[in-house]
């Protein structure tokens, strides 16, 4: 029997608990950062094939697209890409360290959690710090 | 007693047939990315707010334009991977999934494409 509040065939079925059921953890909010990070980078790409092309198109073209980066929402958008690259980077290592079977007691997880996320906050800033992405940008 | 016979057991398959390859291709590319996307990290650093000349120098030298060429490589297989994935897990209804599986390889490669392009113009064009 079709149901029509349902969109399918038959009775309504029982849902898995879903997200709303559990109480937040530092793991549960690192696993969807790591997802939300790899499908900014994904998008993000696009920057990287325009940046690309402009320098091998001249140099107007390519100062054109630097005077872009440049600009305050510019250098927001690759301050969050060099932190979303650098989590994502921390994030992959942590299931690295899954994948061969160690830190799966609950404080490793954990630490393993807020490592990931402070390390790469950290990073970001200081790689920033060195290269002087800051500078003239207020 | 198990219904699977000995031959699909020595394949290691599974029943999509594909084993644990998106799974071991996820990770062998995910450890080049650490060491390219540091690369390309610091060149970045290096090449911002410098002259079109100076960068187009550091594209032109050889040992950057290899690597840059693996890394969109690698993060190109990469990302499709794990697009595919994301696609998967919340796209229920099939023909919007086949499509967005499809928009996803088609956006991988065109993006890897039009990157590697502009190297190889950079490096031997004119």
């Amino acid at each position: 029997m079709y149901n029509s509040e349902t969109g399918q065939i038959g009775k309504a079925r029982p849902l898995s608990p879903h997200l709303y059921v559990y109480k937040p953890e530092i793991n549960m909010l690192m696993s969807i950062i790591h997802r939300a990070t790899g499908a900014a980078l994904y998008f993000g790409t696009i920057m990287l094939a325009i940046w690309l092309i402009a320098a091998s198109s001249g140099s107007e073209p390519f100062q054109f697209v630097n005077s872009l980066f440049a600009t305050l929402p510019g250098r927001l958008v690759m301050l969050g890409y060099t932190w979303a690259f650098l989590h994502h980077m921390f994030g992959g290592i942590r299931h690295f360290i899954w994948d061969v079977g160690y830190a799966f007691d609950l404080p490793s997880i954990n630490f393993l959690c807020w490592l990931t996320l402070i390390a790469s906050l950290l990073c970001t800033v200081m790689i920033w710090l060195i290269a002087g992405g800051f500078e003239g940008a207020f | 007693m198990s219904m699977r016979t000995p031959l699909k057991n020595v394949r290691r398959l599974g029943s999509a047939k594909e084993g644990a390859d998106h799974f071991w291709q996820q990770r062998v590319t995910a450890v080049a990315n650490i060491f390219l996307g540091l690369f390309f990290v610091w060149l970045i650093a290096n090449t911002s707010g410098q002259e079109y000349e100076v960068v187009k120098g550091w594209l032109a030298n050889p040992l950057v334009a290899i690597s840059l060429l693996l890394m969109i490589s690698s993060g190109m297989y990469h990302m499709r991977l794990g697009m595919q994935v994301i696609i998967e897990d919340y796209v229920d209804a099939e023909s919007i999934k086949i499509v967005l599986l499809m928009l996803n390889t088609f956006f991988a490669i065109a993006v890897g494409l039009a990157s590697a392009f502009a190297i190889f113009k950079i490096n031997f064009g004119a």
